[in-house]
């Protein structure tokens, strides 16, 4: 009986291998592999969607354009669902099976600061898509040399929007913030840097997710008779106070966003009640009104114009673009970086573990004016990259702009 | 706190409140007839609102034969899930019964997600995005519709479990199974009742509230969880208790808010339907492990 198990067995695994073996033989050319991970489903949906879209477009053009150096590429995606434990379950799929030279993404901060310890004793780079400052920020216990990030971060936002508040004269304001993660960051950020930009907060409300009106909040808000209102969250939540504002009727108190709310589903959902909204952003929803001179001006009516052409009109929006940012920093490193070819990549450790340690020093050393001088950085859909080894992050200041909704249309706020 | 915030709280916390009663109702009525927790209630809340949605824009129709055609899609899938997950199962134990519902849930939402996107969507109002203000509080024409259909459905389905023949067999499986089929009610028939019932008041809630809160294919977990506490505060037996139980949920969250004062300010807003949730287990657990020494 035993025998006849072992002849069984025996025949499984012959039979398992020969597909293989002849899978082997019949591929042409073995693709540099790079990872990404994005929370294409639950919470964050709204920006993982357009993300895992973007990399799909950009892995389809790249590979029928010849791929990179004359080989192909494979972005392995997974969707983490926004649950950080599933997440950091992933990355380690992709660190250490799928042997991927690079990883980006994911699309949360949490979800990021969960993965950037695995990333540093794996000894990959990490070019994350989102946009909490702690996650370039060194700690103690990890200096984030692997680490890097694409969209312009939290801090920065909420900067730009107090630098133009105090252009307008405005110094109170109330906040109305969501109770997820991202109008969690904001609220602590929009707080701390008020007193710096001599801005005194009237009111500090809150809301959930599954709320069908903010009328007790902003009620609450309008008793503490604030110059503007700011909301920070995204998708529905800023919708709602929008509508609500509309039915106080007030029309007194101009309404204030964060870069949350630059979706064509926002002037959707909130109809007539998104005109006169202004929130700081990227410069893509505005990119028609950019001067011919701005160096991102083609590089964004590029990828907004394929992105509408392949998901739909109005579909492109700035989080795609922190996932495209992120990827062409991988494959510029890949061309201008890596002599190894993927058989010897995807062959080797040692060879893996080097050319993940030549991806990274490129995006230090060379993702910044030593690298494309011409433009003064690396040019990206959120701004031009200057990174260097204190700031991996390298977008200044100038990066944002204010956009106001105007006839249900973004305009851009001429300062 | 001054009377326009307390007014202005009060009139959001009983819209919300309503909310939650519809689709605690659900909960109770299922439970009450096949001892089931059934976990995707929130789901069809979810249905309801993005059906109504994408059946006025892209079918064009007006919002109240997109309302009739939401819940009747909605029904139907609701005696599916109880045709194809439930009878298919009816051996196996309640709690497998229970996580059958909980992946039906995360099914219907899946499914959802593929087919309408991630992005939220404002269905149009009933009747206008006007509001009438009373002693300084504002009241939405959709606020009015909303606790208007809570106070129909009350009614009719008070109307239903007392005076028809289908309604009292309902009752009479909720109260005890066996006799009820003893006495030749069917109460498979019952479950699968139950369940389209279930279904329709919970894409009713969807319906009437995605206009006001917006929708998108993620919301069910969040709004079933509240329908939850809601029917766990009328002990998933009385209607009744349940209705006023959501309600005062919504009341008690939005007066937290109002309050602003303390740990009652709107950041803590979403906890109290989770303490009151265990307050309520405490209780009954204790209530439990004394009626099981006792028998």
């Amino acid at each position: 009986m035993r025998k006849w198990l072992c002849l069984l067995l025996a025949m499984f695994i012959l039979a398992a291998a020969i597909p293989l073996a002849g899978c082997g033989e019949s591929k042409s050319e073995e693709p540099y592999k790079i990872g990404a991970l994005f929370a294409v489903t639950g919470g964050n949906a709204p920006l993982g969607e357009p993300e895992e879209q973007t990399v799909k477009m950009m892995e389809d053009e790249i590979n029928e354009n010849g791929g990179i150096n004359g080989h192909p590429v494979d972005v392995i995606v997974y969707n983490y669902e926004s649950d950080a434990v599933k997440c950091a379950t992933y990355a380690e799929k992709l660190i250490t099976e799928d042997k991927v030279v690079a990883i980006i993404g994911p699309t949360g901060t949490g979800d990021s600061l969960a993965i950037v310890d695995a990333c540093r004793d794996a000894e990959i780079p990490l070019i994350s898509c989102a946009a909490g400052v702690s996650i370039v920020t060194p700690t103690e216990t990890n200096d984030k040399h692997w680490i890097f990030t694409t969209p312009q971060l939290s801090v920065m936002v909420v900067q730009r929007l107090y630098e133009y508040l105090g252009d307008q004269g405005i110094t109170k304001i109330a906040l109305l913030t969501d109770t997820l993660g991202f109008g969690k960051d904001g609220k602590a950020n929009l707080n701390g840097q008020a007193a710096a930009y001599g801005i005194t907060i009237t009111a500090d409300q809150t809301y959930g997710a599954t709320d069908a009106d903010m009328l007790t909040q902003i009620t609450l808000i309008k008793n503490s008779s604030p110059q503007a209102i700011v909301c920070w969250g995204t998708s529905p939540g800023p919708a709602i106070v929008a509508r609500n504002m509309t039915t106080l009727s007030m029309t007194d108190i101009p309404l204030f966003g964060s870069h949350g709310i630059a979706f064509q589903s926002f002037i959707t959902a909130a109809g007539a009640s998104a005109n006169g909204v202004i929130f700081p952003c990227g410069k893509l929803p505005i990119v028609n009104d950019l001067p011919d001179s701005d160096p991102q001006k083609d590089l964004l009516t590029e990828y907004r114009d394929a992105f509408n052409a392949k998901y739909g009109n109005g579909t492109a929006n700035t989080f795609g673009g922190h996932a495209y940012d992120a990827l062409s920093i991988v494959v510029a490193a890949l061309k201008n970086a890596v002599e190894e070819t993927p058989e010897k990549i995807n062959s080797s450790d040692d060879t893996l573990q080097t050319v993940r340690g030549k991806i990274r020093d490129y995006v230090e050393t060379k993702v910044n004016s030593t690298g494309f001088p011409e433009t003064g950085g690396f040019p990206g859909t959120a701004g031009v990259f200057n990174m260097s080894a204190e700031n991996h992050n390298g977008l200044a200041m100038s990066c944002l702009v204010m956009v106001k909704i105007v006839d249900g249309k973004w305009t851009l706020v001429v300062e | 706190m001054t009377t326009e915030v307390f007014l202005q709280s009060l009139v959001s916390g009983l819209t919300q409140g309503c909310i939650y009663a519809l689709i605690g109702l659900g909960f109770t009525i299922i439970f009450s007839v096949t001892g089931i927790i059934n976990f995707a209630q929130g789901e069809f809340v979810m249905l309801g609102g993005m059906l109504s949605y994408f059946l006025a824009k892209s079918a064009g129709l007006s919002i109240f034969p997109a309302l009739i055609v939401s819940i009747i899609i909605a029904m139907l899938i609701g005696a599916v899930l109880y045709l194809m997950a439930i009878r298919t199962a009816r051996k196996a134990s309640v709690v497998s019964l229970i996580i059958i519902t909980i992946g039906a849930a995360i099914f219907i939402r899946g499914i959802a997600g593929e087919l309408w996107g991630a992005d939220p969507v404002a269905p149009p109002y009933f009747t206008g995005d006007g509001s009438i203000s009373v002693l300084g509080a504002s009241i939405q024409f959709q606020a009015l519709w909303i606790v208007g259909v809570t106070l129909a459905v009350s009614i009719v389905l008070h109307l239903f479990f007392s005076y028809t023949m289908i309604g009292k067999a309902l009752k009479a499986s909720a109260m005890n199974r066996t006799a009820a089929g003893l006495v030749g009610v069917n109460t498979r028939t019952m479950s699968l009742v139950a369940f389209t019932l279930a279904a329709a008041l919970g894409a009713l809630g969807g319906v009437v509230i995605a206009p006001l809160s917006l929708t998108s294919y993620n919301v069910g977990a969040m709004l079933g969880l509240k329908g939850f506490v809601a029917s766990s505060i009328g002990g998933f037996r009385s209607h009744i208790v349940t209705i006023l139980g959501g309600i005062a949920l919504g009341i008690a969250e939005s007066l937290t808010i109002a309050l602003n004062w303390g740990p009652f300010t709107s950041a803590y807003k979403e906890a109290i339907a989770l303490v009151v949730l265990l307050l309520i287990l405490l209780m009954r657990s204790r209530k439990l492990s004394q009626e099981e020494r006792e028998s």
